[in-house]
């Protein structure tokens, strides 16, 4: 999809009637089109080479590319710091905040620094635990959890003020997203919890790893149930395991993530177990996509982000669709004289 | 205590019904509680709930209590402080991300809440916590607060 009115960075779009931001990624879900996101593992370095090299590799497939904020309490350059240096080119990052290491004061003050450089979305998250990470020592902060903070950006957006009610002069225009897992207990309050989301403010949701898709489908026809498909966008979360002995690492050691036997006996018994890794994604790809109020896909390939164009291509989402990347226009015209 | 936080949650219907009794009474009582003055009562009482409260359901006394739509399960006792339901993180054993060997505050929030008469309570979002008013007398606050909502209408 070619927009008319293409982005120049630096620029904003317009914000679309019926839209909150000026973002590609709502723009694509309001049309209807099957949205890809992807997971964009921060450097441990400060050269903004290491940022530009990362994303590149998802050119022509992805729609937005999450920007994590400490993920697995890990320390990594800052997600303000990647937005501000994808926004640079035009890129359309998806700004994580977790609660975990900053007050409400210092993520109110992000908010208006990420939306001013031209970050149109922000995924707001709880964060793991500092147990899970390097800094075990660290100061947890979760002065908000992910429900206050929808709400509190919510409020900025939308009321123009700040959580103490002093004015803002000019909003944050934010497509707001959450996290969800299907997949933890107690399995029949998430649907209710995936409610309460909304009700403070997720427009879209992105889930943990999804390796369990009748559980899933379970989880989707209870929201169902409870009205929710129409009200938000749900793009689940899928990655490829590189073999067994990793996915059942990850099984064991990173919290939150679900993985069922069968999966990890699948790996164990394939010559080629990174191959048989991506091709299980491609299958759950396809098999998420025919559930009722799936948007979207977002792609998680810690250490593995070489091969999601390749799963993209290969699960056949896109539809022919190029989403836009720094210079893709100019190919197009160069590859349209050629003919 | 772990155990008696526990055995609380099993029982969130009487102590549900215990609470409302209480805040009735308390209500009642504040004709007598504003003649003695309110910031003269704060210490006393707080003092006693934070012991009562203490033992029953580990109560941190962030003076803004929502044990009524957690279950009787405090929330306060989450690592992560989390008010609107359980974090991702949970083991499939029910058991929390951080403290291993701790089940997860908001599966027994949950469970609890089912067995109250106002199971729907959990489903409200809670606002961000009020650090300013941590360590005073929640059940003060909400008498407070419900005779200031009551005091306009009879005017």
């Amino acid at each position: 999809m070619i927009f008319h009115d293409e982005p120049v960075p630096g620029k904003m779009l317009p914000i679309l009637e019926g839209h909150t931001s000026a973002g590609r990624l709502e723009r694509v879900l309001r049309a209807g089109h099957f949205a890809v996101t992807s997971e964009l593992a921060p450097p441990d370095s400060a050269d903004p080479n290491d940022v530009f090299a990362r994303a590149h590799v998802f050119d022509g497939f992805v729609d937005g590319m999450n920007a994590t904020d400490g993920s697995g309490a890990n320390c990594h350059m800052s997600s303000v710091g990647m937005c501000a240096l994808l926004t640079r080119i035009g890129y359309a990052p998806i700004m994580q905040i977790s609660c975990r290491d900053k007050n409400r004061i210092a993520i109110q003050g992000d908010v208006l620094g990420g939306a001013a450089m031209g970050v149109s979305n922000m995924l707001c998250l709880t964060g793991d635990g500092v147990q899970a990470g390097d800094h075990p020592q660290a100061k947890p902060v979760f002065d908000l959890d992910c429900m206050s903070l929808l709400e509190t950006i919510r409020g900025m957006r939308d009321k123009g003020e700040f959580l103490s009610g002093r004015q803002i002069s000019s909003p944050p225009k934010v497509f707001l997203g959450a996290a969800s897992n299907p997949f933890a207990p107690p399995y029949d309050f998430r649907p209710h919890r995936l409610a309460k989301k909304i009700v403070a403010g997720a427009q879209f949701i992105q889930t943990n790893y999804c390796f369990d898709v009748p559980r899933f489908k379970e989880f989707m026809a209870r929201s169902r149930d409870l009205g929710l498909l129409e009200k938000v966008f749900i793009l689940p979360g899928v990655g490829p395991m590189a073999s067994a002995k990793t996915a059942t690492w990850i099984r064991n050691n990173v919290p939150g993530i679900h993985i069922p036997d069968a999966v990890i006996k699948r790996l164990a018994g394939a010559s080629d177990q990174k191959r048989e890794g991506q091709n299980l994604c491609v299958e759950l790809i396809q098999q998420l996509r025919e559930i009722e109020g799936v948007s979207g896909i977002h792609v998680m390939a810690y250490r593995q982000e070489e091969s999601v164009a390749d799963i993209i291509k290969r699960s056949g989402v896109l539809q022919g669709r190029t989403p836009w990347y720094p210079g893709r226009d100019q190919q197009h015209f160069a590859e349209s004289t050629q003919k | 205590m772990y155990k008696t936080r526990l055995w609380a949650v099993r029982h969130a219907r009487a102590f549900e019904t215990l609470y409302n009794l209480l805040e009735k009474s308390l209500v009642k009582l504040h004709p007598i509680m504003a003649k003695i003055g309110y910031s003269r009562l704060e210490k006393p009482v707080a003092a006693m709930e934070q012991l009562c409260k203490g033992v029953l359901f580990d109560c941190q006394m962030c003076g803004q209590c929502a044990l009524s739509a957690t279950g009787m399960s405090c929330s306060m006792n989450c690592p992560k402080n989390l008010r609107n339901g359980p974090c991702g993180g949970v083991r499939q054993n029910g058991h929390c991300e951080v403290k291993p060997e701790m089940r997860c505050v908001w599966v027994e929030a949950w469970k609890g809440s089912q067995n109250m008469q106002d199971s729907q309570q959990i489903f409200a979002v809670q606002l961000p916590v009020n650090y300013a008013i941590k360590g005073r007398s929640a059940w003060l606050g909400k008498v407070k607060e419900i005779v200031q909502y009551q005091e306009p209408k009879s005017k």
